[in-house]
């Protein structure tokens, strides 16, 4: 086989004897971008092919053609997977307190809160999948990339110290860049204070469900993400402690394109299984009703 | 010859001023006391203004330094009898954390840490402190060991961060972190966290969850390097001691966030000045710590250890 570089070498060659390449290259303006009325389609990260926006949301998000899985926003997560009517929220007013004073991060969050109508990147509550009343935590990474700062963090432990106390089991979905940059070692200690919960939750015989979707890295994966009875992921979601640039730069290699997604984790022994969006209710119950005998709070 | 900052230049060419002009007089017929005297005076004036206010990059700087003691010259100070044992019994030993036994004023201890090498080649064998899923597992099975046979953990936490290469990744470097973070909640012994050097990210507190946690002066304890943090927030990692202030990393930073116990303070110009001097200050610490939690039920430790961190953050109501 004829290595691809070599191979595109010779087409390079072929277009300049026929003096065909393009010199310059478009650059879209602003205007031309937004000519299409926004939300009406949607072109696939994963293939590229364009689909109606509604076709894709009622497809969960993931690609109709390819499977590619977009970003689901927590709230819509919440309503593929629970009966609305009974859902119920906790600690919605949580908000950031700036405690390090760190400057410009209050206007940085307001702009999120706008953006998004979330007061936080994340949603804790309860609900029922099919008859099963949970305790669950959804990140959203549009607010902030789902950085964990004090909020999250408390949010987290509060949910799970509520599993425990009302004997429900906890089921998380992650979507973290890492820790909240502007909280600083505040940041890291969400990492314990989640950790600690989730050990008083399970010694109690708790059950915990993680499933990591993308992106879950840094400080999220190396806590909470990875501490579920069973840890599950979205296909092709980027999961790992360090990020790529960095181990690049530091192993001075390049890393394969496959390099810290579900699969690759999957592959290393690092997760139970990766679930297809459309698979998760349907296992979560099966998994439920598993635990139902020995899988309750003492 | 220690390294020598900037920021302390000053204080060392006045030093040696001093020597030598004392040096002159020994071999003159000329009396220089008195200058002599005035310029120490003026040494121990300077040296209060600049070591007593360090600013955050400096204390950095400290953290880093090249002489700063190791997890292993301490052990050496303030146990007898330590051996360390080696590996995970998983994959293999990493020489980035050693861990073992010892004496603690004539009762055993474990007592794990992260060890940077004093120089080029040793710093290669250990990784220049930056551990592998490994090290972090290697590091659980000493507590567990500790808490079968009912031994206080001490921990030295002295680290650039947990190793961020592909191997490390692949053998689940988040995971290790984790489950080090949830079996630290529930140990049944006393675990008690000393940060001697830089303490960084999650690599550093994969050996950090514990009773009582206590920083070294000029130690630092922080989310990402300044450098990180400065290529991540304003893209320039030139604007790392911008970052060293605005992230509040030091041990006065530390204690005023409510997130350690106690700041061990330091001999004039750093730990790497007087190395016997500090773990002094380590020893009271230590024994005032043990003291303390010696007289806990395994539950009051475990329902102590939740307070201690369920309080740390700060946020508001809307």
């Amino acid at each position: 086989m004829m290595p691809s570089g070599v191979e595109k070498g010779g087409v390079t060659l072929l277009k300049d004897l026929f003096g065909k390449r393009k010199k310059y290259a478009t650059i879209p303006n602003h205007q031309a971008k937004t000519d299409v009325p926004e939300g009406l389609m949607q072109k696939c990260d994963g293939c590229h092919k364009i689909f109606y926006r509604k076709e894709m949301k009622k497809n969960l998000n993931v690609c109709p053609n390819c499977g590619h899985h977009h970003t689901l926003l927590a709230w819509d997560r919440i309503e593929c997977l629970f009966n609305m009517d009974s859902f119920e929220e906790w600690d919605k007013d949580l908000i950031t307190s700036n405690p390090l004073q760190f400057p410009g991060y209050e206007e940085k969050m307001e702009q999120d809160r706008l953006k998004t109508g979330l007061n936080e990147g994340i949603i804790t509550g309860k609900g029922f999948i099919e008859d099963q009343a949970v305790a669950v935590a959804v990140m959203d990474s549009s607010f902030r990339m789902g950085s964990m700062g004090s909020v999250i963090g408390e949010k987290i432990a509060r949910a799970i110290e509520n599993a425990r106390e009302q004997s429900l089991p906890f089921i998380i979905f992650t979507a973290s860049g890492g820790a909240r940059m502007q909280e600083g070692v505040l940041s890291l200690m969400q990492m314990t204070k989640t950790s600690i919960a989730i050990k008083r939750f399970s010694d109690a015989g708790g059950l915990m469900i993680s499933v990591m979707t993308h992106p879950t890295t840094g400080g999220v994966s190396a806590s909470f993400a990875s501490l579920g009875d069973y840890n599950f992921a979205e296909p092709g979601a980027l999961i790992g402690f360090a990020g790529r640039r960095i181990i690049e730069q530091t192993i001075r290699e390049k890393l394969p394109d496959d390099f810290q997604t579900a699969e690759f984790q999957l592959k290393h022994g690092q997760l139970d299984k990766v679930v297809h969006r459309h698979e998760m209710k349907a296992l979560f119950t099966t998994l439920l009703d598993m635990h139902k005998e020995g899988g309750e709070i003492s | 010859m220690k390294q020598v900052m900037e920021f302390e230049k000053p204080i060392v060419n006045l030093k040696e001023k001093i020597a030598e002009l004392k040096n002159f007089t020994k071999d003159s017929e000329i009396d220089l006391t008195e200058e002599i005297n005035t310029l120490e005076k003026r040494l121990s004036v300077l040296e209060d203004d600049i070591y007593g206010n360090l600013k955050p990059w400096q204390r950095v700087q400290m953290a880093r330094h090249q002489d700063r003691p190791t997890t292993l010259e301490y052990i050496e100070k303030l146990f007898s009898n330590f051996i360390e044992f080696h590996g995970d019994r998983l994959f293999g030993d990493d020489e980035a954390i050693v861990a073992g036994i010892a004496y603690y004023k004539d009762r055993p201890v474990t007592v794990i840490g992260h060890q940077r090498g004093k120089d080029t080649k040793e710093n290669i064998r250990r990784n220049f402190g930056m551990p592998h899923p490994e090290g972090y597992r290697k590091a659980l099975r000493h507590m567990k060991q500790a808490e079968k046979f009912n031994r206080p953990v001490i921990c030295f936490i002295d680290t650039k961060g947990a190793y961020p290469g592909k191997a490390a990744e692949e053998r689940g470097q988040s995971e290790a972190i984790a489950r080090n973070l949830m079996e630290m909640a529930g140990l049944k012994v006393p675990i008690i966290c000393i940060v001697i050097g830089e303490g960084g990210s999650g690599g550093a507190l994969a050996l950090g969850v514990g009773d009582h946690i206590h920083m070294l002066e000029n130690s630092t304890y922080s989310v990402i390097s300044p450098e990180g943090a400065a290529a991540l927030l304003w893209k320039d990692s030139g604007l790392a001691q911008k970052a060293a202030e605005t992230m509040k990393i030091t041990s006065y930073d530390l204690k005023q966030l409510g997130v350690i116990d106690n700041i061990i303070p330091e001999p004039k110009g750093g730990a790497h000045r007087d190395v016997d001097q500090q773990a002094v200050y380590m020893d009271h610490i230590i024994e005032e710590s043990l003291r303390v939690l010696k007289d806990h039920t395994p539950e009051e430790l475990l329902e102590k250890r939740w307070e201690k961190y369920k309080q740390i953050g700060d946020f508001a109501t809307l």
